[in-house]
């Protein structure tokens, strides 16, 4: 059992959680992930670990409540207990120095971005951090990005903060303007990521994705995370999450991400209907389901 | 009538078969197929024994079950006496009984099998074990006063579960890591329900929890934790590796991340672990596909094959299998069960491509084989015949090839010595014991994959020479 210290509503449905899980927080490393299983009838889901709070014995995730296991969990208050947390997981970022790195978060991707940027800041690269979202409310972590980069961009999607447009936009930019860049990582939905790749590739630019794919046990045991990397079958949870962004098949991973959309749905309103205000739920799905993908 | 004369005529009755629920009375639930036997067939059974003087049988048992005593115990009536006889040499005599491939084991070296039918060794085996665990058989607790020593022991499948409570027993402390939620390893997220009730295995879990053992789910040794730190900081006095050959093999064909793929271990954890076929009670889906075709001859793939015919929804499975009947290496009863509820079986096919259309699979492309010379185990080769390629018109594939082992714990321990497939190498054979001081391992994760039986034999050798380890280093400090 693992108990929730505190909870923060940060974005619209974007949570915070601060969760109680000492041997974890000791080991995570920037890059890593958690399994969660709320209850005895929960889904295994994972979660990148965004901070390690050693002293207090406890990492931070932050959850998009998008599907039956999120919206589950953003319900949930402190002090409550979270039965399973299994992690840390996956292989960490690699670690710099690099030089100067362009990380570029889309939406609550800047949580999963934050970690890799304070290490690689603390290494002593320079640090570009391109930050974008649907529109200012969901661009996260302000204060702590910038104490984390040399430099921040924002861009939304409606222009509420920041340059109007695409993080691509901005990483074109500053591609343009000569800045020698020697790696870029970005972390956000795949269509962003993929994207990404296409952007940098001709330029030949070294460029870190992290995989998103479905995962049942997350230590190399199911399979169910297979992605398809320079041709060759990799495990998400082992060998990544994060794979060179020129060689990953990106539409083989958002196939695959699409296998259990009508049960997602299924279980997602089932609960909905069992747990109060539906209507308040379905409004706000409607409203940020272009976030989601 | 002499003793020698009425052996004679006992080994000639028929064997007592007990029945199965039929196939009808299986369809769509998870109820255990294979029904025990009653304490009146158990003993008539039993009487069938004509008490070898050098019992074959035991010879064929890899942790050599007292056979023949257990069985006169049975004959006289006396159930709770046999299953402490069995537990002498097997802790799990519910699960062994159930699910060795008697076969080629025990029944296979029992003299009566060779005019008749054997000794349904197995049958009696889970006989008197559930009989005590269905009468609350109080089984001892230790008596060993505390040693003081810590063991970690790595993986909770039947061969850590068999170290831990033995480790127990002697009055150690016995630590046992899971990386999953629910400890019991394969016993629990691979064999199903209708083969292996998993009340069964609770049962052997909370006995070794009235030992003492700690469980701690959720812990993967090498992520959270290395070796060396278990040993130095956590002040573990030795270690056993028990983490199993979980690395599921693809086929390394096209259309291998086609919506509809599953490796075995996939499918059968969403069902067992996850609970899947309460979807949506559990959150964890799983498709509901019309016609799959499992691609395997083991019992993994029996596994997937049957499970797969419960699940809503399905209305054909077709087991693909490269050589035929006979070189299957499930075992028997799984084959018959199978058959009887209606798998296809395709024999003498090999896949070479999935089709597939808008993301998920639409077909299996096979070639026929033939069976060529023996090869070196003695098994004939199959080879492609040319030119015989056909398409089996499915919605969902299940790949059950076999399994590697996990790199995960060897990757985080340099001086643990691997083979090339990754397999712990063992130093010293009689007590498990690694290239690495304190460090012991054994089952799938030393021989790839094998048997529970044999799982918990390299268990049982583990553990003395863990106890031996600790014990003599306290006599030479
Ligand atoms: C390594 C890894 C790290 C992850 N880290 C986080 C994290 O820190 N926070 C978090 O909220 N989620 C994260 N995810 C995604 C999360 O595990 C899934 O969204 C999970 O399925 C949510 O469960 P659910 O029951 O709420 O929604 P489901 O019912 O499973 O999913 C609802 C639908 O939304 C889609 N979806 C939801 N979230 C995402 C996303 N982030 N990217 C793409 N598609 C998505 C799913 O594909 C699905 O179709 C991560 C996934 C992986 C593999
Ligand atoms: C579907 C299926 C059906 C089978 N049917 C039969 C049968 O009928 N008869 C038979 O005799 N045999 C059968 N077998 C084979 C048998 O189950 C195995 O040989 C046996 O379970 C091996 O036992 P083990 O203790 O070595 O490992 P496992 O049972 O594989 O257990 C290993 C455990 O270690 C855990 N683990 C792995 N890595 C770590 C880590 N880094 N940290 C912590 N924990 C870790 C795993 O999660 C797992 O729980 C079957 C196997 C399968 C897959
Ligand atoms: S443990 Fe297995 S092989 Fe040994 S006697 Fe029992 S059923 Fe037979
Ligand atoms: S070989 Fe058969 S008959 Fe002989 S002791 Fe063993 S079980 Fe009994
Ligand atoms: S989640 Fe099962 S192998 Fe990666």
């Amino acid at each position: 059992m693992f108990r929730i210290l505190d909870k923060k509503l940060l974005a619209p449905r974007v949570f915070r959680f601060e969760i109680e899980a000492p041997d974890i927080a000791c080991k995570a490393q920037a890059g890593q992930f958690v399994i969660i299983r709320l209850d005895e009838h929960g889904e295994r889901v994972p979660l990148t670990i965004s901070d390690a709070l050693v002293e207090k014995g406890s990492i931070v995730l932050f959850v998009q409540a998008v599907g039956k296991t999120s919206l589950q969990m953003s319900q949930l208050k402190v002090g409550d207990f979270i039965l399973d947390v299994v992690g840390p997981l996956g292989t960490p970022s690699e670690k710099g120095p690099f030089g100067t790195v362009a990380l570029l978060g889309g939406g609550f991707g800047i949580a999963a971005i934050y970690p890799i940027a304070r290490d690689l800041f603390r290494a002593g690269d320079k640090t570009i951090s391109i930050l974008g979202a649907r529109s200012k409310d969901f661009l996260l972590l302000k204060t702590e990005m910038e104490s984390v980069s040399t430099e921040v961009r924002r861009v939304t999607e409606d222009g509420s903060c920041g340059a109007k447009g695409f993080v691509t936009d901005e990483l074109e930019r500053l591609i343009q303007s000569g800045e020698p860049i020697d790696r870029v990582v970005a972390i956000g939905p795949p269509a962003m990521m993929k994207a990404v790749a296409d952007l940098t590739r001709p330029y030949g630019i070294k460029t870190v994705v992290s995989m998103n794919p479905i995962m049942i046990d997350g230590t190399g045991m199911c399979g169910a995370c297979r992605v398809t990397v320079g041709g060759e079958m990799k495990f998400a949870c082992v060998d990544g999450p994060e794979f060179d962004a020129h060689q990953v098949d990106f539409d083989g991973l958002l196939n695959r991400l699409k296998t259990y959309v009508p049960e997602e749905r299924e279980v997602r309103d089932k609960w909905m209907r069992e747990h109060s205000e539906p209507c308040r739920w379905e409004s706000s799905f409607a409203s940020s389901s272009r976030l989601n993908r | 009538m002499s003793q020698e004369k009425k052996n004679k005529k006992a080994g000639k009755t028929p064997r007592i078969h007990a029945r199965d629920l039929t196939p009808k009375e299986r369809e769509g639930n998870f109820k255990e197929v294979a029904l025990g036997y009653t304490p009146a067939m158990a003993q008539l059974e039993a009487l069938r024994c004509i008490q070898c003087k050098k019992p074959k049988c035991v010879l064929g048992c890899p942790v050599r079950v007292g056979i023949p005593e257990f069985i006169k115990l049975v004959a006289e009536g006396k159930f709770l006496e046999a299953a402490q006889k069995i537990k002498e040499t097997n802790v799990f005599p519910g699960i062994t009984g159930r699910v060795c491939p008697q076969e080629d084991q025990c029944e296979k070296h029992c003299v009566i099998g060779i005019k008749g039918e054997p000794l349904a060794i197995g049958q009696l085996e889970r006989f008197v074990a559930d009989y005590a665990r269905e009468t609350n058989e109080t089984l001892p607790l230790p008596v060993s006063p505390s040693t003081g020593k810590k063991v970690a022991i790595i993986g909770s499948g039947p061969a850590g579960l068999t170290v831990a409570g033995d480790l127990a027993k002697r009055g150690h402390e016995a630590v046992l890591f899971e990386a999953l939620h629910q400890p019991g390893g394969v016993l629990f997220y691979g064999i199903p329900q209708f083969r292996l009730p998993k009340e069964i295995v609770d049962a052997e879990i909370d006995y070794l929890k009235r030992l003492g053992v700690e469980i701690k789910v959720n812990y993967v040794i090498g992520k959270i934790k290395s070796l060396d730190e278990l040993m130095e900081e956590d002040g573990f006095d030795a270690v056993f590796i028990g983490t199993g050959a979980g690395l599921p093999y693809f086929l390394g064909i096209p259309g291998e991340n086609l919506n509809g793929v599953y490796s075995a271990n996939e499918f059968l954890t969403r069902v067992n672990l996850m609970h899947a076929w309460e979807f949506p009670n559990f959150d964890t889906p799983l498709h509901h596909h019309k016609t799959i075709a499992v691609i395997g001859g083991g019992n993994t793939a029996l596994d997937a094959a049957r499970t797969a015919l419960r699940l809503p929804g399905t209305k054909r499975v077709q087991l693909v299998y490269r050589r035929s009947r006979d070189e299957m290496p499930a075992r028997r009863e799984e084959i018959r069960h199978a058959e009887e509820e209606g798998v296809d079986f395709h024999f003498l096919a090999s896949p070479i491509e999935i089709k597939g259309n808008n993301g998920w699979v639409t077909d299996l492309v096979c070639s026929k084989m033939e069976l060529g010379q023996a090869d070196s185990d003695g098994r004939k080769r199959p080879r492609a015949i040319e030119g015989s390629e056909y398409a089996l018109s499915v919605d969902a594939v299940v790949i059950a090839l076999g399994s590697g082992v996990n790199p995960l714990i060897a990757k985080t321990a340099a001086d643990l010595k691997t083979d090339t497939k990754g397999h712990i190498e063992i130093a010293d054979s009689d007590i498990n014991q690694t290239f690495k001081p304190g460090v012991f391992a054994g089952g799938d994760i030393v021989t790839g994959a094998a048997t529970v039986i044999s799982a918990m034999g390299a268990g049982k050798k583990a553990a003395e020479g863990i106890h031996n380890y600790l014990m003599c280093r306290d006599s030479q400090v």
